[in-house]
């Protein structure tokens, strides 16, 4: 990068927040993806969207790529640089607006999902969203990777509560989309298309998000079950009853294991699977529904039932499971997690192609993740160091998106195509696919300067 | 530098929002996963041990609240602390670090002369002039801050006064070894003396071996193993003399480094058996709660608690305090935000990185103002000294003081708690 270019950079954000020493650039060149790293030509860290739009403007004269990060915690190596700007968030992080009249928050891309949440349950309202990564994890990132979570059953995902969007162009103009109106169908229906647009098409500035009335109550529940399959058909007989958890969510033995030797919350080290369920609302309605997932949990031959007794177990519980990725990493240095997911009908099927691929290519995988959604978190427990095992564990995941497909389902449910899993995108959505996300991305950024690469 | 533990960090980004440093600046480079990432790196070759590397490892507090928060098992502050300690052994000793690691800390009566001139210095007025007229603004930065740390000390260290063996009230349940903190011993030997008053009320006999030597942190921050691990034999000679149930601490960094010593001196059985003998003070009074709650007699106090990270982090002690300090009547605990989070103390941090501890104590403060308590306990000196200070210089209203110290004071119902600040130890 030409020092003429940085000592601009330098002029708009000042010198303190434009990182060009060996060592930054070094550590800007990871996120949460295994096996990639790629360095940046430089990091900022704008305050202001004046600031953003600025560095747009001057990258875009300069046909320097920018490439958006909020806290590294993408799993499809989607910001990630290679020699180009990285555009840091942190500093952009206030929360702007909670409008209790229109039930809205509006907040700066750096703001942490978790202290989104904080800030609006104090005022009795809640945004369901809660990706497991919440907790340092930017609401900008969840915005370009359509985030879902642990609650996305009964609430779904990210793109069901952005309402607006302020979004720097490639050529540093504005963009409005949305805003606060709960109709709005003048034009194309941008708002969504920016979201899940993997920092491809444009940096926030500005979200503004849905709100709703925080739930009065909550069941939380965990179910064993000492036979895989029968776990499996207990999450479809649990949705064919017409009970919709927030919550559902499967883990099986190695990833039990794991978390429980972190978390110590009494999981139970002797059975193939548990499910964690979580019902909410009204009272009279969560002691209903809890009933009746009791009922058909020991129908499905459930080992052991428990309810949690007090917010505080409920909330290890919940939080065990959060941890379940990173607690894999216990047994085995790298750990390649896939979210292939398929219709909620299929998650049985699934889980047996996950075993089989497992046992045909001679590869660890431990699977937990949503089951409710039908998006299930296979995870493969390797070593990078080992080439031949990373194939194998690569050859197995292939096996299961192919199958994922066939059934109907998609390469990924919730962490975005980004580098990772650019090639099997055409496998997904065809040619004719491929060729109206070109044309969209032309539109918006001709000449490709934003995060090139990621996604197709 | 073992190569697996460093690539372990699969970079979940879990540890960042615990991180002092990292809530402090929010950059990749004062971040534990930035930090393991920047050693590996220079394992694998790919960067230097340039100046600035080691700053930004520098900038770490050691706290280990990353290691809590790590589900896959890599403790990054201990990792940058064994870098740090192989790049300084690789050095070799400076001519200061010999002096004070390997003439001073080792023994003791050396290292409690040195605190005889500071004495002095407080009791003839000298440090009320000198801080009336700025002189120490003459001095290096440094020495005006350690200055400014320095409570009121007592006439004479505890391990000079105290006796050999306490004998227990009443009726003998067991003997315990006291591990007499440095900083305890110089600084809070009120503390300590609490804490040995409440373990013979308890029914212990305290056996305090007056030739027992420093645990050996300040060796590990300087990079010196090989005085770390003579300071460990010497202790193991001298507490191997006894047959005790428990080696107990009131100091957090001693019962820390003290449980390592297995890890130390790996192949020695009897280090390990030393280790796993010892106890914060806290683990063994809460094993005669319903005992202790007998003796104790009302106070009428709203009181919070800051998790020192020797205690928290890294021996996972958190429930055992709470619930001694609801043993007392009518005492009012209220739960401090953050309550794990460092307070910017880190042995020595708060001298070489005086603006990154200055923001994490604020930090602090103004959770412990938030809290609305009118005294503050916490259970380790490093802790003591730093909040002592901050607590002085803007919530003066706060009291704050050792765990032991307050249930000691519960114990005689002396309910008038002293104010913080520089007023400690009143002879």
């Amino acid at each position: 990068m030409l020092p003429s270019f940085i000592k601009e950079l330098q002029t708009i954000v000042g010198n303190q927040h434009t990182l060009t020493d060996r060592e930054s650039l070094a550590v800007y060149g990871y996120d949460s993806t295994p096996e990639l790293e790629s360095k940046p030509g430089v990091v900022l860290l704008p305050d202001s969207t004046e600031e953003v739009a600025s560095i747009m403007r001057l990258c875009h004269n300069a046909g320097v790529p920018v490439t958006p990060r909020g806290s590294g915690t993408n799993l499809s190596g989607g910001s990630l640089s290679a020699g180009g700007v990285v555009l840091q968030t942190s500093r952009l992080n206030r929360l702007l607006e909670i409008d209790e009249e229109n039930l809205t928050a509006t907040m700066e891309p750096g703001l942490i999902t978790s202290a989104l949440h904080r800030e609006v349950e104090r005022r009795g309202l809640f945004y369901p969203p809660d990706p497991g990564s919440m907790n340092i994890s930017t609401m900008g990132g969840n915005v370009a990777e359509n985030s879902g979570g642990l609650r996305g059953l009964k609430y779904g995902v990210t793109a069901n509560y952005v309402m607006g969007l302020e979004t720097i162009l490639a050529d540093g103009a504005l963009l409005k989309t949305g805003g606060k109106v709960v109709k709005d169908v003048a034009g194309y229906a941008l708002t969504p298309l920016l979201v899940s647009s993997e920092g491809t098409l444009g940096m926030f500035t500005s979200i503004t998000v849905k709100l709703i009335p925080k739930p009065q109550t909550k069941t939380t529940m965990l179910a064993h079950f000492p036979v895989l399959q029968d776990a499996a058909l207990a999450v479809s007989a649990i949705i064919a009853a017409k009970v919709i958890p927030a919550t559902l969510e499967f883990l099986d033995k190695v990833t039990i294991t794991c978390v429980e030797e972190y978390a110590h919350v009494g999981l139970p080290l002797d059975v193939d699977a548990v499910l964690l369920i979580e019902v909410d609302g009204h009272p009279a309605v969560v002691a209903e529904e809890a009933a009746a997932v009791a009922e058909i949990c020991s129908k499905h031959h459930c080992s052991f039932f428990q309810t949690a007794q007090t917010a505080d177990e409920a909330l290890r519980l919940a939080t065990a499971r959060r941890t379940a990725l990173s607690a894999l990493a216990r047994l085995k240095p790298t750990t390649i997690l896939e979210d292939a997911t398929v219709p909620r009908s299929c998650i049985a099927a699934m889980l047996k192609v996950i075993q089989e691929a497992a046992l045909k290519h001679n590869v660890t995988i431990g699977t937990f993740g949503h089951a409710g959604d039908g998006n299930l978190h296979p995870t493969c427990l390797t070593d990078e160091r080992d080439q031949d095992e990373i194939k194998r564990a690569h050859a197995a995941f292939e096996e299961i998106f192919d199958a994922a497909i066939a059934m109907g389902g998609t390469i990924t449910g919730e962490h975005g195509v980004g580098l990772a899993k650019k090639k099997y995108l055409p496998r997904l959505v065809g040619e004719s696919g491929i060729r109206v996300m070109r044309g969209i991305k032309a539109a918006f950024d001709p000449h490709g300067l934003l995060n090139p690469g990621k996604v197709f | 530098m073992d190569y697996v533990k460093l690539i372990n960090c699969m970079r979940c980004g879990m540890c960042l929002p615990t991180c002092p440093t990292y809530k402090e600046t929010f950059l990749e480079t004062a971040s534990p996963r930035g930090r393991v990432a920047l050693v590996r790196k220079v394992q694998e070759g790919e960067l230097d041990q340039s100046e600035r590397l080691l700053e930004y490892l520098s900038l770490c507090l050691d706290c280990q609240a990353c290691a809590t928060a790590c589900p896959s098992g890599v403790n990054a502050g201990e990792l940058v602390a064994e870098f740090a300690c192989e790049q300084k052994s690789d050095k070799g000793l400076g001519f200061m670090e010999e002096l004070i690691l390997r003439q001073l800390v080792p023994h003791p009566d050396r290292l409690e002369t040195t605190m005889v001139p500071m004495r002095l210095y407080q009791k003839t007025g000298l440090q009320k002039l000198v801080r009336n007229l700025g002189i120490l603004k003459m001095f290096p930065n440094p020495l005006e801050r350690m200055e400014g740390l320095l409570p009121e000390l007592p006439p004479r260290p505890l391990r000079q006064t105290i006796q050999e063996i306490t004998p227990a009230k009443g009726a003998q349940r067991g003997t315990v070894g006291f591990f007499l903190g440095c900083v305890m011993s110089l600084i809070f030997s009120e503390a300590s003396r609490a804490t040995i008053q409440l373990l013979t009320s308890l029914g212990y006999r305290v056996i305090t071996p007056r030739n027992q030597v420093c645990c050996g942190a300040p060796n590990m921050l300087g990079g010196d193993l090989e005085g770390l691990q003579q300071d460990a034999r010497k202790n193991l000679e001298v507490f191997g003399q006894h047959q005790l149930d428990y080696i107990v601490t009131d100091c957090g960094g001693c019962g820390a480094e003290l449980k390592k010593y297995g890890h130390h001196l790996a192949g020695n059985d009897a280090a390990a058996a030393f280790s796993a003998q010892v106890r914060d003070i806290s683990q063994v009074l809460a094993l005669h709660a319903d005992e202790l709650r007998s003796l104790l007699k009302p106070l009428d106090l709203r009181v919070t608690y800051h998790d020192p990270c020797h205690i928290a982090h890294c021996q996972g002690i958190r429930q055992e305090p709470r619930e001694l300090l609801n043993l007392i009547p009518g005492l009012q605990y209220v739960e401090l935000n953050e309550a794990d989070a460092c307070c910017g103390s880190g042995g020595t941090y708060n001298i070489a990185q005086p603006e990154m501890s200055d923001s994490i104590l604020r930090r602090k403060l103004d959770n412990i103002a938030a809290s609305k308590a009118q005294l503050l306990i916490t259970s380790n000196p490093g802790c003591l000294l730093q909040l002592k200070k901050g607590l002085a210089d803007h919530l003066p209203q706060v009291a704050s003081m050792h765990l032991t110290e307050l249930l000691a004071k519960s114990m005689e119902s002396n309910p008038a708690p002293r104010r913080s600040g520089n007023v400690v130890n009143t002879p």
